[in-house]
């Protein structure tokens, strides 16, 4: 129990072990543990927003559902009313070509009048002429009266 | 245990004697062979018992703390890392709640305090004889083995922390206000002729009180220790005296040893609290 020269030993190796932690174990460690805590209020942080995000995504997928209805709705009624003016179109073009081709089957009934009476005015012409001969034939020299004849046939 | 030529007083007085290295009576230098020699030697000799144990225990919590503080990992930590973090966040949290300025030194010091000397009151656990017996086939004849009941260890951290709280002193509050403390507290009076008569009282007052920090840190921690050693070594000695008186000392040496762990455990971390007050005290101002 003397006191001697292992005090300064001792104090000489207490301030060096105080140094050595202070440089080696204290400072590191403190850095890993305040690193792990910012860390890990980081996550929470991020975990906090995800949860925020995951709130506002879904409020935003809601948003973008009642938008495409809508659309679809627009659609549908936009699609419902090009057919109807479709039918419409379709209806009026039938009914006017109908015009059209009754238009061109009448023409063609008049041009098939008009031959047909063209054919009969000349074979009335003939048959009238022939008739006329036939009576004629006896009284009349058919050199003789053709211009009075002709002038008859003309007027039919 | 002791030895069968041993008388119960010289086996005591052999188990409190240090392993003395300094210079002979006659002028060389050896280690001294019993207590008287060892005193003798007077100022110039050294412990190598205490400081081998305190160095060795000192080197084993460093390497571990050190291995720990290298390997270190934000992410899972390892066993090791794990019992570091643990240790350091006790101390981080004593410091925050005891120390209200800034000073990086302050928690490594309190850690070094408190695991130091928990290791070093640890060695009380290890049965008396075991270490100076092996010390002994060994041809060393003295081995105290627990370092904490050398006054010098524990002055020895006494004076360092005492040390440190002279300079932070003297670094916060400049030499006149480190004065002022000294002398113009507790007793003030506007009068100066009064005020001049009191700062003597002051000063005698606050000096035993600074004095008183340091001296009751290493005496605390010495007495506790050396009471305890001095049990165990009570202990010890029932052994010689029959089967019946040994078997009771087994078992008074388990019951003490269980309660000697507390005592361990609360003395380093009185010294560890103590310290740290000091410290704040030293910081701030008054």
């Amino acid at each position: 129990m003397n006191i001697n020269l292992t005090l300064f030993g001792q104090l000489f190796s207490f301030g060096l072990f105080v140094w050595f932690t202070l440089k080696y174990v204290w400072t590191p460690m403190m850095g890993a543990l305040e690193e792990r805590r910012t860390g890990i209020a980081d996550s929470l942080s991020a975990a906090e927003k995800g949860k925020h995000d995951e709130v506002l995504a879904k409020q935003h997928a809601k948003e973008i559902l009642l938008e495409a209805k809508n659309q679809a709705s627009e659609i549908k009624a936009q699609g419902e009313k090009r057919a109807s003016e479709i039918v419409d179109e379709a209806k009026d073009e039938a009914r006017t070509e109908g015009e059209r081709l009754l238009t061109a089957a009448r023409a063609e009934i008049d041009q098939e009048v008009n031959r047909a009476r063209e054919q009969l005015r000349e074979q009335v012409a003939t048959l009238a002429i022939t008739g006329a001969e036939r009576i004629l034939q006896r009284e009349i020299d058919a050199a003789a009266h053709k211009d009075v004849v002709d002038s008859v046939a003309n007027q039919i | 245990m002791a030895g069968d030529t041993l008388t119960s007083s010289e086996y005591i007085r052999h188990h409190l004697t240090n392993l003395t290295f300094g210079q002979h009576a006659d002028g060389s230098l050896g280690i001294a062979h019993d207590a008287a020699e060892a005193a003798q030697m007077g100022f110039w000799a050294i412990h190598l018992d205490t400081m081998f144990w305190s160095f060795f225990l000192g080197g084993l919590f460093l390497y571990y703390f050190k291995k720990a503080a290298d390997t270190v990992t934000t992410g899972v930590p390892g066993g090791l890392q794990n019992f570091c973090e643990w240790i350091i966040e006790f101390i981080d949290e004593s410091v925050r709640g005891s120390f209200t300025s800034k000073n990086v030194i302050v928690a490594p010091l309190a850690l070094t305090i408190f695991v130091w000397i928990f290791l070093m009151n640890l060695m009380d656990l290890v049965p008396v004889d075991v270490i100076p017996t092996i010390a002994g086939w060994l041809g060393i004849h003295f081995m105290k083995v627990v370092p904490s009941t050398d006054p010098n260890a524990t002055f020895g951290m006494a004076i360092g922390v005492f040390g440190l709280m002279l300079f932070y002193s003297i670094k916060v509050k400049g030499f006149g206000g480190f004065m002022g403390e000294l002398t113009f507290m507790p007793f003030q009076a506007k009068n100066p002729v009064v005020q001049a008569i009191l700062i003597p009282i002051n000063f005698l007052l606050e000096f035993v009180s600074l004095i008183a920090k340091p001296i009751s840190l290493a005496l605390r921690l010495f007495g506790n220790m050396y009471a305890g050693e001095m049990i165990f070594i009570l202990i010890a000695i029932m052994y010689n005296a029959g089967a019946v008186l040994g078997l009771f000392g087994g078992a008074l040496q388990l019951g003490w040893a269980i309660f000697h762990i507390l005592i361990i455990t609360l003395q380093a971390f009185i010294f560890m609290t103590l310290a740290i007050v000091y410290m704040d005290m030293a910081h701030s101002e008054h």
